[in-house]
């Protein structure tokens, strides 16, 4: 005999999204609980790309940790280089030579705009244009020729070292970075913004949808341009300077209402403000030595520090603990995506697939760096 | 009053005795460094004077014009440096003095540390038992936890979970509340009902350390495989 399916109208289903799906960029998995189109229940599943880096960093020495950090946030890999760095540097009480920190924002900032140039294609594809993903990608192609050139990478950049960086930048990196600011520049109003930026279904894809409060951002710690689109003027480079982001001039993109199209609008506005930077830190640029006398070994006092820069996607921290040794005792990395994506799930509430895979996108997610 | 002055006040009402004594310890610590800069000013002018009458003769007698001129002119009204009171502690205006850091292990209680070696501004040491009320007092203030870290001290025979917590408001403080639990049992009471973050960075740390926080809805592997019954952070974990 066969059992006629039970189908009542208010029942929900569990549909599993990941870990393999194009729109979660990476091995993230979320299982969805599902009232027909609508989302009852968000539950992020992670670990799918899990290395244990915490404890590869107690395994060995300070510096044999530095490959490791580019490979967390692969695409703003030079920010979690300086964020590890600079931890370190705070617990040895290393000085770093001014030029060296002037080469370190220079290369930051860009590797900053190549990330959001990567999310902007990234975005725009999973909401379903094609060519602006040509667009951002052939930019972005100019940065890693850039810093490839001093470098020696094109994507997991390890160019900082305790008390410097690994070597100088020369006329032809200097020449071709000012270039690349022009061209970006022009390219900025009439290839992103008027065919991206003004367009109606993008317009109404991201417009009130997926609010985040900033009492949201408060409780789970959501940082970045996450936190900036719910209107909270808060960015590491400001309110806790570091590095001579002091000296240089630039504003903090800030959006109040908290939508997807805020958070968009975020890091749109940080690529202008980024090439501001650059602009002058190039302009600003001294001579001397680009790296500080720092023993071969390094071994801290004991002791613990935190540190926290400014990454794409928000604030990256290094807990380092240290007992004298010449292996760090813990390093616990506090990354930004970790706890933006947290509020997914409270957020995602109540919304339409189709939506919450966009807000999603909005996010900015790297699964490496919320996996570690 | 500044941020960091009353954070620290917050965090103090979890410490009575050391809120009894800690304005009369603030008032002397402040009034000590007062003291030290006097000292240090005394001595660049001391060696000031000495490095002039060191100069060639040329410029000794310059000085000595110039210092002539300085007596004629301020006959009236001495050197502006003299006149000045010494100055006292006011704990309106002065920043809060740095908490002399004990040698050893230390005691439960606030310490207002240097951010530039340490990173945050005040660290806090407290009981298991304190925890949640740490930190329903610092999410009154209007601080965001960012993140919670778990230490293995098998010397000791203790764990340690750290607790970061920052503003985003504008105003610049970052507070580290610290506890020590025995390692054989290891138990903390969850926060996560406080902070909804707190949810994944405390599973996290339960996953990696064994450390069972009393009261967490789900305390399942997040990062780990969901049947991991190892937790790889500790020290003497072999795989």
């Amino acid at each position: 005999m066969t059992v006629p399916i039970q189908c009542t109208p208010d029942e929900t289903f569990v549909l599993n999204l990941g870990p393999q799906h194009p729109a979660t960029h990476g091995v993230l998995r979320v299982k969805l609980t599902m009232d027909g189109e609508y989302v009852v229940k968000a539950e992020p599943v992670l670990g799918y790309i899990h290395r244990m880096h915490e404890k590869m960093a107690e395994s060995g020495t300070f510096a044999q940790f530095m490959p490791n950090t580019p490979r967390m946030d692969y695409l703003s890999a030079l920010s979690y280089n300086q964020g590890y760095v600079m931890a370190v540097e705070r617990a040895a009480g290393i000085e770093v030579p001014e030029r060296a920190e002037y080469i370190r924002t220079i290369t930051v900032e860009l590797n900053r705009i190549s990330s959001h140039l990567l999310w902007f294609g990234a975005f725009v594809l999973d909401l379903g244009g094609f060519t602006p993903l040509l667009y951002a990608f052939d930019d972005r192609e100019k940065i890693l020729d850039l810093l490839e050139r001093i470098t020696g990478s094109r994507l997991t950049y390890c160019y900082y070292r305790f008390g410097g960086v690994y070597n100088d930048i020369d006329d032809e990196f200097i020449a071709g970075t000012r270039e690349f600011i022009k061209r970006l520049r022009s390219r900025l109003p009439s290839m992103y913004h008027d065919l991206v930026t003004g367009n109606i279904i993008l317009i109404k894809r991201l417009r009130d949808i997926g609010f985040v409060t900033q009492e949201t951002c408060r409780k789970y710690g959501a940082t970045g341009p996450v936190l900036r689109g719910s209107g909270v003027q808060y960015d590491v480079r400001k309110n806790e300077p570091y590095s001579v982001y002091p000296e240089l001039d630039f504003d903090i993109p800030c959006y109040p209402e908290g939508d997807s199209m805020a958070r968009y609008m975020v890091r749109m506005d940080e690529i202008t403000q980024s090439l501001r930077i650059i602009e002058q830190a190039l302009d600003k640029l001294p001579e001397g030595p680009v790296n500080a006398k720092v023993p071969k070994v390094l071994k801290p006092g004991a002791g613990d520090c935190y540190c926290a820069v400014e990454a794409a996607r928000g604030t990256f921290g290094c807990r380092l603990v240290c007992d004298g040794g010449k292996n760090p005792y813990r390093l616990k990395l506090r990354s930004p995506t970790f706890s933006n994506l947290s509020l997914f799930g409270e957020v995602a509430e109540g919304m339409i697939l189709a939506d919450a895979l966009a807000f999603m996108g909005s996010l900015d997610l790297v699964i490496p760096c919320i996996d570690r | 009053m500044n941020i960091i002055r009353q954070t620290k006040w917050t965090l103090l009402e979890l410490f009575p005795e050391q809120k009894e004594t800690e304005a009369a310890a603030e008032e002397t610590a402040w009034n000590n460094a007062l003291a030290a800069e006097a000292e240090a000013r005394a001595e660049a002018a001391a060696k000031d004077k000495e490095s002039v009458e060191g100069e060639t003769p040329l410029d000794q007698i310059e000085a000595e014009m110039s210092s002539i001129d300085l007596i004629e002119k301020g006959k009236a009204d001495s050197s502006p440096e003299q006149t000045e009171p010494p100055p006292v502690y006011d704990p309106e205006t002065h920043d809060v003095p740095f908490s002399e850091i004990p040698e050893g292990p230390r005691a439960d209680g606030v310490l207002v540390v240097k951010y530039a070696s340490r990173g945050v501004h005040i660290d806090v040491q407290c009981s298991p038992e304190q925890v949640v009320e740490s930190a329903r007092l610092l999410d009154q203030a209007g601080f965001c936890l960012e993140s919670i870290s778990g230490v293995d001290w098998i010397k000791e025979e203790q764990m340690e979970v750290v607790y970061d917590y920052n503003r985003t408001d504008g105003q610049f403080c970052r507070v580290a509340v610290r506890v020590r639990i025995p390692r054989a049992e290891p138990l903390v009471p969850t926060v996560s009902d406080i902070y909804a973050g707190a949810n994944w960075h405390e599973r996290e740390t339960h996953e990696f350390f064994g450390i069972k926080f009393e009261g967490h809805p789900c305390l399942e592997p997040l990062l780990l495989p969901e049947d991991a019954d190892f937790h790889p952070l500790l020290k003497d974990f072999t795989p």
